[in-house]
C-alpha cells in the first residue's frame, strides 16, 4: 500500500546549502533509506547518500533523522506519523562533503592513534586457549559497526570543534577497552593512555553514545566507566601509585 | 589542473577480506602498497558473512582433516572445482584462522578454550570458526586493525604512518592499464570530488568481490557490480564458468524493502527447519541420490543428529545451497509457498528464546528491527536470493596470477575455479584468507623480478576521456532505468532456473541495453554524484551479464548453481569442461577448455563408488593424473 510522504532533505556542500522539500512514495515496510533512494532514482539523480549493506551491519548510512543520529536503513518510515515531515540531514559533528554525506575521516585518523593489539611472543598460532566468558567482554565491543553515530552525538566534539584534537570519542574508548580486556593483549597502560592521550577524562558520562548505538553496546557502562574507575584507582591510591613506580609497571 | 599521481609496488583494488589479506602479505614482504575501496574502509561486503570460516582445525571433532574438507569442497562443487585450489584451500585454511588470532581476533571458544567450530551445509564435521553470527565483521575488523598495526610500525620507522601502506577510500577504478603487454597501473576517480587519479604500479591485485547487483533480488550491496570481473576482461584476462551463480536459499522475502537480505545458514545449522504452507517439512523429498547416504530421510533421525552426529545422518535442511534453493523454488512454484512467495524457516518451536538470542543475535536483531518479526516466537519467511558468483577471473592456483596478463592477480569472490559449480557456506571466508595471501605473495614475487612499468601519456588521455564522456552527452539514457531493465532481464531469463530459448532472448536484450548504455548521460556535477558512479558500474554489470548468459546457454546440463530446465541432469562430458569468457572490445566470446584432471593422490582420497556418480568409466579407469 503505497502512500506519499513528505521528506525534507539537506542539499548542498561545504560552501552553501539548505533544506529541500520533496514528496515521495513510500511502500509498506520501507525504511528511510528506501525513500531516499526513490528520490534519487526519480527526482534528484545526483543526491549524495552513503550506504552499503542496507541491513544494519556495515554502518555506512549514518545521518540525522529529525535531528537524531540514526542509521537510515534501520529507521522505519512507519515509525513517523502519517502527516509528519521526515527531515534528513548529514551528521553534524563532521564537515559536510555533499548533501547527506559527511567527511568522517576524523574517525579513521583516531583509529590510527590507538596502539595495536600485541600478541604474546611465545604463543604460537593455534596455541591460544581462552574461555568464552573471558572473550565475551571484548566481543561486546567488537560488535561495533563503526557507524560513528556515537562520535556524532557526543557533545564533547559535537559543539566543540576545538576538542577534536585531544578527544578520541566513544568509538575509540570501546576499542581501547576491548584491547584492555583482551585476555592475551600484552601492551600495558592502556587505561592510563586512554586518560592521558585519548581524552577519556573529558567524557562526563551523559550516556548519549549508548543511546544511539545501533548495536546496543553499553559504551558508557561497560567500557568508559570501568576504565575511568580503574584509572582513578591507579592514580589516586597512594600504595598502588608507589607500587607502580617501584616495580615499574602499571599496578593492575 | 594537474593530474593526481601515485606510485606503488602493488595496487590492491578492493578492501574486503581478500584485498586486505593480500595487502598485509605484500607489505610484510617490504613492498609499498595502495588499497583502493569503493566505499569507506571497513564497510566491504565481507562484513555480511555471518556463518563462519571453514577450516579443518578439528577442535570440535578430531576426525576432521584437510582431506575431509577437500572432499566436501569437491562434492559441493560437483567436481568442477579446480582441484589444486580446493587442495590449497583445505590445507592452508587452519593456519589462516590461527594467524588471525595472533592479530587480535576473538573467535567463540570451546570448553577447552580452543576456537569453537559449528556445523554448516555440506561440511561433514563441525568446521566453521565463528563469532556469533558476525564472523565476517570480525575478519574485516581484524585485518583493518592489522593494517593499522603495520602503519604504526611504518610510522615509527619513517615518521609517516602512510609511507608503506595507504588506504584510498571512496575511489572507483575505471580501467586497469597495461604497457608492453604487462600491467602498469590503474586509473580512476575520487567518488567524493569526481577528480581523476592515476596509480602507477607493476602489479595489481583485483579483489572486488561479486556481481549480485546484476540481479534484481540479491544479498549484495551496491558495491557488488562485477567491477573486477569487467576490469579483468577488459585488461585481457579470462573469466571461467560465469554461468555458476549461487542463489542463497534463504533470503528475507518480506517486507519488500528487505527482500534479498540474507538469513544465515547457521539458522538451519542450529536447528531451524523449513516448512511449506501445509506445515510439511519438505526437504526430505529433495535429497538427491548422490547424497542419500549422508542425509536423514526421516524426521526422527534428523532430530537425533543435533545430539549425536556420529550415529545419525544430517537433516536435509543442511544440504548444499543449490539443492535447498531449488527445493524452495519448486515448493513455491507448486503453490505451497507463503503469501509473499517464500517458505517458512522456524527456530521458535525447537530452541528456547534465550538460546536463539545468544546463538543468532544479529538474526534476531535483523528480523526484529527490519521486519518487525520476533524469530523466537514466529517463523521467518525466506526464499532464494542471488548471493555469490562461483565464476570469475581465471587464475594460476598457487600464485593467484590472472592467466594471460603478466602483473595481474585476483583473489576472493572475483576469482574463479575454487568453488566449481557451487560454493559451500563457510568456504568463502577462508578462500579470502588463503588466496588473498597467495595473491599478495604472487604480486611480491612478480614485482621483485619485473620492476616498474611506467604508464604512457596516451593511456592516461584515453582513460580520462572515458570518464568525461557521460558528462558531455546531453539528453541520453538514464543509468538508473537501464540498470533496472538489466535486472529484470537477468531475474526473468538468467535466474535460478534457465532454458535455452530464454537465454537466447536474454543475450539479445542485454546487447540492446549495452548499445543504449553507450549513450548514457549524467546530470549534475562530478562531486559525489551517484548517477555518474552508476554509469560506470552499469558498464561492468552489462559485461558480467553477457558473460553469464553466454556461458549459461553453452552449458547444456544442470550442475550446482546452473540449472537448465531443458537439460535437467548432470552430464559427465560437461564435468570435464570449463567455459572461458574473453572480451574482444565489442563482445564477450566463449570457448570450452578441458578442466585439469584430478591428481592421483587426490583422486585416491575418494571412494571409487562416489566418483562413479560424477565421472565417466574412462576417467575412473585412469584413476587421476600424475
Amino acid at each position: 500500500m503505497a502512500r506519499n510522504i513528505k521528506l525534507r532533505i539537506w542539499r548542498g556542500d561545504s560552501t552553501d546549502g539548505g533544506l529541500k522539500d520533496v514528496v515521495v512514495e513510500a511502500n509498506e515496510g520501507e525504511v528511510v533509506l528506501d525513500v531516499i533512494h526513490r528520490v534519487q532514482a526519480t527526482q534528484m539523480g545526483d543526491l549524495a547518500v552513503r550506504w552499503n549493506c542496507k541491513a544494519g551491519k556495515c554502518g555506512s548510512c549514518s545521518m540525522e533523522i529529525n535531528g537524531k543520529p540514526r542509521l537510515a536503513c534501520m529507521t522505519q518510515v512507519a515509525s513517523f506519523g502519517e502527516e509528519e515531515t521526515i527531515t534528513v540531514t548529514p551528521l553534524r559533528a563532521f564537515p559536510i562533503i555533499k548533501d547527506l554525506v559527511a567527511d568522517v575521516s576524523f574517525n579513521y585518523k583516531k583509529a590510527m592513534e590507538v596502539p595495536a593489539y600485541e600478541h604474546p611472543k611465545e604463543l604460537a598460532p593455534g596455541e591460544a586457549r581462552m574461555q568464552q566468558i573471558d572473550v565475551e567482554r571484548s566481543q561486546e565491543f567488537r560488535k561495533c559497526i563503526e557507524c560513528f553515530l556515537c562520535q556524532d552525538v557526543c557533545h564533547v566534539v559535537r559543539d566543540h570543534e576545538e576538542n577534536k584534537k585531544s578527544f578520541a570519542g566513544p568509538r575509540f574508548f570501546i576499542r581501547i577497552a576491548e584491547l584492555d580486556m583482551h585476555p592475551l593483549d600484552m601492551l600495558k597502560n592502556r587505561k592510563k593512555s586512554a586518560q592521558e592521550e585519548h581524552g577519556l577524562g573529558m567524557c562526563n558520562i551523559t550516556k548519549c553514545c549508548t543511546e544511539v548505538c545501533p548495536e546496543h553496546i553499553k559504551i558508557t557502562d561497560n567500557a568508559i566507566i570501568p576504565m575511568k574507575e580503574r584509572v582513578a584507582d591507579i592514580k589516586y591510591d597512594p600504595a598502588r601509585w608507589l607500587g607502580s613506580k617501584i616495580r615499574r609497571r602499571e599496578g593492575l | 589542473m594537474t593530474l593526481e599521481r601515485h606510485n606503488y609496488d602493488v595496487l590492491v583494488i578492493g578492501a574486503g577480506g581478500a584485498g586486505l589479506r593480500a595487502a598485509v602479505e605484500a607489505r610484510e614482504a617490504g613492498l609499498r602498497v595502495a588499497i583502493i575501496c569503493k566505499s569507506l574502509f571497513g564497510k566491504a561486503h565481507t562484513v555480511m558473512a555471518e556463518g563462519g570460516a571453514a577450516a579443518s582445525m578439528g577442535n570440535v571433532n578430531d576426525k576432521d582433516s584437510w582431506m575431509v574438507h577437500f572432499r566436501d569442497t569437491m562434492r559441493g562443487g560437483k567436481f568442477l572445482s579446480h582441484f589444486r585450489m580446493a587442495e590449497l584451500h583445505a590445507k592452508e585454511a587452519p593456519d589462516r584462522i590461527w594467524e588471525l588470532e595472533t592479530w587480535g581476533a576473538l573467535f567463540d571458544r570451546t570448553k577447552e578454550g580452543k576456537i569453537s567450530q559449528r556445523n554448516f551445509g555440506g561440511h561433514e564435521y563441525p568446521r566453521l570458526a565463528h563469532v556469533g553470527d558476525r564472523t565476517g565483521l570480525e575478519l574485516i575488523r581484524t585485518m583493518q586493525q592489522k593494517i593499522v598495526q603495520l602503519q604504526q610500525k611504518d610510522g615509527r620507522e619513517s615518521g609517516d604512518m602512510e609511507s608503506g601502506i595507504k588506504v584510498f577510500a571512496e575511489l572507483t577504478i575505471t580501467e586497469i592499464l597495461k604497457e608492453n603487454g604487462k600491467i602498469s597501473g590503474a586509473y580512476g576517480y575520487w567518488r567524493e570530488s569526481g577528480e581523476e587519479v592515476l596509480f602507477e604500479a607493476p602489479a595489481v591485485v583485483i579483489a572486488t568481490g561479486g556481481v549480485g547487483k546484476t540481479f534484481k533480488i540479491t544479498s549484495n550491496s551496491w558495491e557488488g557490480t562485477g567491477d573486477g570481473h569487467a576490469l579483468a576482461l577488459k585488461a585481457g584476462a579470462n573469466l571461467v564458468d560465469m554461468e555458476f551463480l549461487q542463489f542463497h536459499p534463504t533470503g528475507m522475502v518480506w517486507p519488500p524493502s528487505v527482500r534479498g537480505i540474507l538469513v544465515t545458514e547457521s539458522v538451519r545449522g542450529e536447528g531451524g527447519v523449513l516448512t511449506n504452507n501445509l506445515g510439511e517439512r519438505f526437504m526430505f523429498k529433495y535429497i538427491p541420490d548422490v547424497f542419500k547416504d549422508k542425509y536423514a530421510d526421516n524426521e526422527a533421525e534428523a532430530d537425533r543428529w543435533y545430539e549425536d552426529q556420529d550415529n545419525n545422518r544430517r537433516p536435509p535442511e543442511l544440504l548444499p545451497r543449490d539443492e535447498v534453493a531449488r527445493a524452495i523454488n519448486t515448493e513455491v512454484k507448486a503453490g505451497r509457498g507463503t503469501e509473499h512467495g517464500g517458505v517458512f524457516l522456524d527456530v521458535s518451536k525447537r530452541i528456547p528464546a534465550e538460546t536463539i538470542k545468544k546463538r543468532l543475535p544479529s538474526m534476531w536483531h535483523q528480523f526484529y528491527e527490519l521486519a518487525g518479526v520476533d524469530i523466537t516466537k514466529e517463523p521467518m519467511e525466506v526464499g532464494p536470493t542471488c548471493h555469490y558468483v562461483m565464476g570469475g577471473v581465471e587464475v594460476e592456483p598457487d600464485t593467484a596470477a590472472a592467466v594471460g596478463v603478466p602483473g595481474l592477480f585476483a583473489a576472493g569472490e572475483v576469482a574463479g575455479g575454487m568453488h566449481g559449480s557451487n560454493r559451500l557456506g563457510g568456504n568463502s571466508l577462508t578462500d579470502l584468507l588463503v588466496f588473498g595471501r597467495r595473491a599478495g605473495m604472487g604480486a611480491v614475487a612478480y614485482v621483485k623480478s619485473n620492476g616498474a612499468n611506467p604508464v604512457s601519456e596516451g593511456a592516461i588521455a584515453a582513460a580520462a576521456k572515458k570518464i568525461q564522456a557521460p558528462f558531455d552527452r546531453e539528453g541520453g539514457e538514464n543509468s538508473y532505468s537501464l540498470h533496472a531493465e538489466l535486472q529484470e532481464i537477468t531475474h526473468n531469463l538468467v535466474g535460478i532456473i534457465r532454458t535455452g530459448s530464454e537465454l537466447a532472448e536474454a543475450i539479445e536484450k542485454i546487447a540492446a541495453i549495452r548499445a543504449r548504455s553507450a549513450n548514457v548521460s549524467v546530470s549534475g556535477g562530478r562531486k559525489f554524484n551517484p548517477g555518474f558512479h552508476l554509469a560506470f558500474d552499469l558498464d561492468n554489470m552489462l559485461l558480467v551479464a553477457e558473460s553469464t548468459a553466454k556461458s549459461a546457454i553453452a552449458r547444456e546440463e544442470s550442475r550446482g548453481g546452473h540449472t537448465r530446465d531443458d537439460f535437467p541432469n548432470m552430464n559427465n562430458k560437461w564435468r570435464q569442461m570449463n567455459l572461458i569468457s574473453s572480451f574482444d572490445r565489442t563482445k564477450v566470446n566463449f570457448r570450452e577448455q578441458a578442466l585439469p584432471v584430478l591428481h592421483k593422490e587426490l583422486f585416491d582420497l575418494f571412494d571409487v563408488h562416489e566418483l562413479e556418480k560424477y565421472m565417466t568409466p574412462e576417467e575412473i579407469a585412469k584413476g587421476g593424473s600424475n
